[in-house]
């Protein structure tokens, strides 16, 4: 009722027009661009957060260090962090007020990065940042070490015995938690609708380009909705097939 | 050797992303307090806290029921169609907040299928049944979600037990049931609560925006920056209230996880 009614309202409304219109506004430039580049940022930032979440993982399960706690704890900041919260936080250190600027000579370096693609990136990266590293976690945790040391006493160097052993453990992990995050940074839209200025063909995400047309051109909308919701149920059909088959090889 | 150029990949990251941004915006409303103080007292900054905490008030508790049933039929019950509740419920974590909004727009709006309630004098959008609507739809998964896998570990051998022993469905699950999943619950409830008061993009579309009637305490951060004109301490001021808010959300939260292990 409170899920399925307005899902339907919203598919049914995205073929009001007919399938001609639909496409159309699908199709039409703008739209195109928008999706292309909330694919393609949540993409890259997935996989950044996929690389440094499972290092993070890693250095908080095996490492051991004064302050660990510390950090194992603001790591869920993200998740608890209002999305609009985290848009300011970031333009107050990479805005337009930015003091890491530097002006000497022929040296220009400035961190203000609002209004660029920079930005988006940024804010994707804050708000996906703990998905790997707390699915990657439990599985590390739960590991065998003995496995590790017969390895490494058979004259397996240590990037061999990552390879080899803990890597084909942890995929399956790193893998939902980059799905998941995928998906979050696609439909992200508190952090970036300040910090990216929503230029068209620019900077213009298509969570933004519906929160936009929203109340003006709710058909519009609809539309690049419908393509969104595709991808979420994509997604989630992925997810579900992740786990049925972390499920079957034993390490769930 | 490794280890170390690993910690210092991770701290250097965290700090960039994390930390860094977070001392900036301290350091930015303590350079201008008597600017952030005005703006966090303002008479509509006020009702807009109000207005989140009712919201969060109301959402947070329809949710849990929700989502403690949604776990008991997902688990426990053999219906049809459970695949289908299980994606369902799934949805709103991979699903955009201003599709969720949209949606409502289109369901409630004039000519949508629901529209005619408007006409009739309930009036849901721009108004407060269509915020908490779409908070509700946002925050649907997560008390479900934590519930679910303690319910399938810890099996149904104890809830058999108790009905043979005569005790109605009632009686098994506020006795047997409740209590063994009762750090599942509350996780869940800190991590819904959190995620009802910073809800921003489905509220923004389907609330009107309407400072001192339909604005949330998010919408008004976002009002604060826009019309800044250069003096952001307003705005920064209103988000450090509201990162106040999650900081003790995850302390919360930090408290409730040690004791997961023991159920």
């Amino acid at each position: 009722m409170i899920v399925g009614l307005p899902i339907a309202a919203l598919t049914w409304s995205a073929r009001g027009d007919g399938l001609p219109a639909f496409w159309q506004t699908v199709s039409s430039a703008e739209a195109v661009s928008a999706i292309k580049l909330s694919l393609a940022m949540a993409a890259l930032a997935a996989f950044t957060n996929a690389v440094l979440g499972t290092v993070t993982a890693w250095v908080l399960v095996r490492d051991d260090f004064a302050g660990k706690s510390a950090i194992n704890a603001i790591l869920d900041l993200p998740f608890a962090l209002p999305t609009i919260v985290v848009g300011l936080v970031l333009l107050a250190l990479y805005g337009i007020q930015t003091p890491l600027h530097v002006e000497a000579g022929s040296v220009h370096f400035t961190a203000n990065v609002a209004f660029t693609r920079w930005a988006i990136y940024l804010a994707l990266l804050f708000v996906t940042l703990p998905f790997v590293t707390r699915t990657v976690q439990p599985v590390l945790h739960e590991l065998d070490r003995e496995m590790e040391e017969a390895a490494a006493s058979l004259g397996a160097g240590d990037l061999a015995v990552f390879r080899r052993i803990v890597f084909p453990n942890i995929l399956p992990g790193i893998l939902s938690g980059l799905t998941m995050a995928f998906a979050r940074a696609v439909g992200e839209v508190g952090s970036v609708v300040l910090i990216t200025g929503n230029l068209p063909f620019k900077t213009e995400l298509a969570s933004v380009f519906v929160l936009q047309r929203a109340n003006s051109d709710p058909h519009g909308a609809a539309a690049v909705s419908v393509v969104l919701l595709a991808i979420s149920f994509t997604v989630l059909l992925v997810i579900g097939a992740l786990r049925r088959f972390a499920t079957r090889h034993g390490n769930a | 050797m490794r280890r170390y150029s690993l910690r210092g990949i991770v701290l250097g990251y965290l700090l960039i992303i994390l930390a860094g941004p977070l001392l900036m915006m301290l350091w930015r409303t303590a350079q201008d307090l008597g600017g952030a103080w005005a703006a966090i007292s303002a008479h509509d900054t006020l009702r807009a806290f109000e207005l989140t905490l009712i919201v969060t008030a109301i959402a947070v508790p329809l949710n849990t029921a929700f989502g403690v049933a949604c776990a008991l039929v997902v688990v426990r019950s053999n219906i049809r169609g459970k695949g289908l509740i299980n994606a369902f419920v799934d949805l709103p974590l991979a699903l955009s907040p201003v599709v969720v909004g949209l949606s409502l727009v289109l369901l409630y709006g004039a000519g949508g299928w629901l529209g005619f309630l408007g006409d009739h004098g309930v009036q849901v959008l721009f108004a407060w049944p269509a915020i908490i609507l779409a908070t509700v739809f946002v925050s649907l998964p997560f008390v479900a979600r934590e519930v679910v896998p303690t319910l399938r570990e810890v099996g149904d051998e104890q809830e058999q037990a108790a009905r043979t022993l005569g005790a109605s469905g009632w009686q098994t699950f506020w006795r047997v049931t409740l209590p063994t999943i009762r750090w599942a619950v509350i996780y869940g409830v800190i991590l819904t609560t959190a995620r009802c008061f910073g809800e921003f993009g489905a509220v923004a579309i389907v609330s009107g925006n309407i400072e001192g009637k339909t604005q949330t305490a998010t919408l008004r951060v976002d009002d604060a920056y826009q019309f800044a004109y250069g003096h952001y301490a307003g705005a920064y001021g209103i988000s450090l209230v509201l990162a106040v808010m999650s900081i003790v959300v995850l302390f919360t939260m930090m408290l409730a996880r040690p004791k997961e292990g023991t159920l």
